[in-house]
């Protein structure tokens, strides 16, 4: 078995070194896995494999394009039983059981490279488990409030920058007979970030990752400040009602009709929306307002991954592959408005000319400092996800219920970080 | 064939009888007749024929049973015994999953719909009942009419559950819209921990009803009219004659329409997965459900502890399992 494995070790080392030292076309299989299933991401993955093929001809490329919910249950078999050379996945805490099960190839030496090293240094973090990078990442996207320009002049309200400025603007919001903020919870993840936001606006980023580490109680006082946060929103009546029966695509409708004034939400938020009609004069954005005064403001910014199974029979090319794909110009043309509609995260790189993508990017290049979350369901392992959203989904619809869901989570926090 | 690799029989009987097969076979094929006395030998599958056949055929099912059912569930107790992530090492706890299942709420909050389902679920036979009853007659058209209601058990269960979340929709369901037409304030049967086990159970016994009313249809047809004649004359009519007259006499059906709506509500899964996913916050769970949750879905990365729901949820079904044993053995029996 051990000989087998240094055979193909060392293998992989000569194929490695004949790659880098020769620019020739590339020869054998690549077979990639990925989770871009939706029209637009899905074509233009499919235009970059394609570029990649016409600069090595010889190399026979197979694509395999998953539904993204499928994926996330699928990808254990696969990595498992029959491992591809390049899969999709995420950041931080999400990659954790592949990389402690060694499912994923260590990808060090790449990010050791000058191209990868410089322009890629921003998620070098989100991608470093036990000191070594595990993957490379293609894309990312902010988080923030998605809301309704129209609705805010007619109300005469303008973007809140503090917690007071937010409430008031909500009770105004509220007293025109429209909820806050739409959300769904029925898939519970859209929960988490408003935890995420609200605790790395109490309690500040480092907080937030301590958390999210195990290393403070759920019963602690400062997380319950987040929550008496979060209680004055639900206690004006601030959320969409019933949100526990909706899915974050089913809660859209009532930011488009006007029942709902704004949305918690990813930037991917933004293409449904315009579909639905909305323009952007009627569709804006702003960042999450600052809480505790002094707290550096930190951002949700989930970055999706492309990975190497350690299991994958052509690591050179699938290499060369992830080269390709985190290129300044790949990374441009992928993250499109017309594309994914997201940010590149190649330093590079262009961001296309969209007033989202602008207004994101900018926010998280220069009025991020206190550092940049991945999301709830990432940054905290899955199970204590699993078992937090659940809690969080809980408290927005029976907000008494507090003090026996932070027990349940406490005792959580104790069986899983051991 | 029948030539084919022959040895040495000196029981008479046999020879005889292989005799008389063999000229059989010789008349029915036309054969070029050969002498008998060279035939004398028999092959061991010929002789063991009579024992060995049942199990020849018995021996594919035999296999796919002891590789897909009774396999899985001696592992699924060995698994239950280990915490593993389904990636990694397997870590041997013992019965440490088993301590945890008996201190986690939600595991009751899943024990306690399963108990709602397999009672709630029954209801699907009694109403099955009386619209096979409603329906068997015979007025122009009625096949039309029996399959309309046979209808909602031929759609998928993830037509019915999708059909169901936009009935009960808090904002636009049809539900609201005709409570709130007579008056009644909206509900969010889907959202709210209270209703929603009962909402799903709703959405789950429309198809049911529907099996067990083209079971009882089937087994109306065996009814005897002589008995409702005899019992007509003695007076019987409306529930005596339906409680003492046809109803023991559609015992089998009852009895089948016991066992698929019992199994029905073990395993139902699908419905609560489209429905609610489990939720509100894991109200909606049954154990199949929670079991699927935290060993395969999408953060369940717990295997072992997903191996002993299982171990408990079959453990529920053995006792039923076991019941409709005895009463098949029991009817065999009787027989």
């Amino acid at each position: 078995m051990s000989m087998v494995k240094t055979t193909v070790a060392a293998l992989a080392a000569t194929m490695t070194m004949s790659g880098v030292a020769s620019a020739e076309s590339l020869k054998g299989d690549l077979n990639i896995f990925l989770d871009t299933s939706n029209p637009a991401p899905r074509a233009v993955m499919e235009q970059l494999i394609g570029e990649f093929q016409g600069m090595n001809p010889d190399l026979k490329i197979e694509t395999t394009i998953i539904d993204r919910e499928a994926y996330k249950t699928q990808i254990r078999n696969f990595l498992t039983a029959n491992a591809p050379d390049v899969a999709t996945w995420y950041a931080a805490n999400r990659m954790k059981p592949y990389v402690k099960a060694g499912l994923f190839e260590d990808l060090s030496d790449m990010w050791a490279e000058p191209e990868i090293a410089a322009n890629l240094a921003s998620t070098k973090g989100a991608m470093t488990i036990d000191g070594k990078q595990w993957g490379v990442p293609y894309t990312y996207y902010q988080w923030g409030i998605y809301y309704r320009k129209d609705i805010f002049a007619e109300l005469g309200l303008s973007e809140p920058t503090n917690w007071a400025e937010e409430k008031a603007n909500c009770a105004k919001i509220v007293a025109s007979g429209r909820a806050c903020y739409s959300i769904g919870s029925k898939y519970l993840w859209t929960a988490g970030g408003w935890f995420d936001y609200l605790n790395m606006r109490t309690n500040g980023f480092d907080f937030h990752m301590q958390l999210a580490a195990g290393e403070v109680s759920w019963e602690d006082d400062r997380v319950k400040a987040t929550f008496a946060n979060w209680r004055e929103l639900i206690d004006m009546g601030g959320f969409l009602e019933n949100h526990q029966s909706y899915s974050w695509q089913e809660a859209l409708p009532f930011v488009v009709n006007g029942s709902a004034a704004s949305y918690l939400i990813g930037n991917f938020a933004v293409a449904p929306l315009r579909e639905a009609g909305l323009t952007d004069d009627q569709l804006d954005f702003y960042q999450f307002p600052a809480i505790t005064e002094g707290v550096a403001l930190a951002e949700d910014a989930p970055t999706d991954t492309f990975h190497i199974p350690s299991g994958a029979s052509n690591k050179a090319n699938a290499k060369e592959f992830l080269r390709f794909m985190v290129s300044a110009d790949a990374q441009t043309k992928m993250n499109a408005g017309d594309a994914l509609g997201q940010l590149p995260v190649n330093a590079k790189s262009a961001v296309d000319d969209d007033k989202f993508l602008n207004e994101g990017f900018t926010m998280l290049s220069s009025n991020s400092p206190g550092g940049v979350a991945q999301f709830f369901d990432r940054d905290f392992p899955a199970e204590m996800a699993k078992v937090g959203m659940e809690g969080l989904q809980e408290f927005m619809v029976r907000p008494d219920n507090l003090d026996a869901i932070l027990a349940r989570l406490e005792k959580a926090r104790g069986r899983i970080y051991k | 064939m029948h030539l084919n690799g022959i040895c040495a029989v000196n029981d008479p009987e046999v020879v005889q009888l292989f005799q008389f097969e063999f000229h059989m076979i010789a008349k029915e094929t036309k054969m070029n007749s050969q002498p008998i006395t060279e035939i004398t030998k028999r092959s061991w599958y010929k002789r063991n024929e009579i024992a060995i056949t049942p199990w020849l055929f018995l021996t594919p099912a035999i296999l796919f049973f002891l590789v897909y059912v009774i396999f899985p569930i001696v592992q699924s107790f060995q698994v239950s015994a280990f915490a593993w992530d389904g990636l990694g090492e397997r870590e041997y706890v013992g019965m440490a999953n088993y301590k945890e299942l008996l201190d986690d709420p939600a595991f009751y909050t899943s024990l306690r719909n399963n108990v709602v389902w397999l009672f709630m679920y029954l209801l699907a036979i009694p109403a099955g009942l009386f619209i096979a009853l409603f329906l068997n007659q015979t007025v122009r058209g009625i096949r039309i009419y029996k399959s309309l209601f046979f209808f909602p058990f031929v759609i998928s269960q993830v037509v019915v559950g999708l059909v169901f979340t936009w009935f009960y929709d808090p904002t636009f369901g049809l539900l609201n819209t005709i409570l709130g037409g007579v008056g009644l304030g909206p509900i969010n049967v889907l959202g709210d921990p209270t209703y929603v086990t009962y909402g799903i159970i709703a959405a789950g016994l429309w198809p049911q009803t529907a099996y067990c009313m083209i079971l009882y249809l089937t087994g109306l047809n065996a009814v005897d009219p002589e008995q409702i004649e005899a019992a007509r004359l003695d007076g019987a009519k409306g529930w005596k004659m339906l409680w003492y007259v046809i109803i023991p006499q559609l015992k089998p059906a009852t009895f089948i329409a016991f066992v698929v709506t019992i199994v029905g509500a073990l395993r139902s899964f699908d419905l609560i997965s489209i429905m609610t996913n489990g939720g509100p916050f894991g109200e909606s769970r049954v154990l199949s459900f929670y079991m699927f949750e935290v060993a395969l879905s999408e953060y369940g990365f717990r295997l072992g502890y997903g191996a002993a729901i299982a171990v408990v949820l079959f453990m529920i079904m053995l006792c039923f399992i076991v019941y409709f044993l005895y009463s098949m053995y029991k009817e065999e029996k009787g027989h």
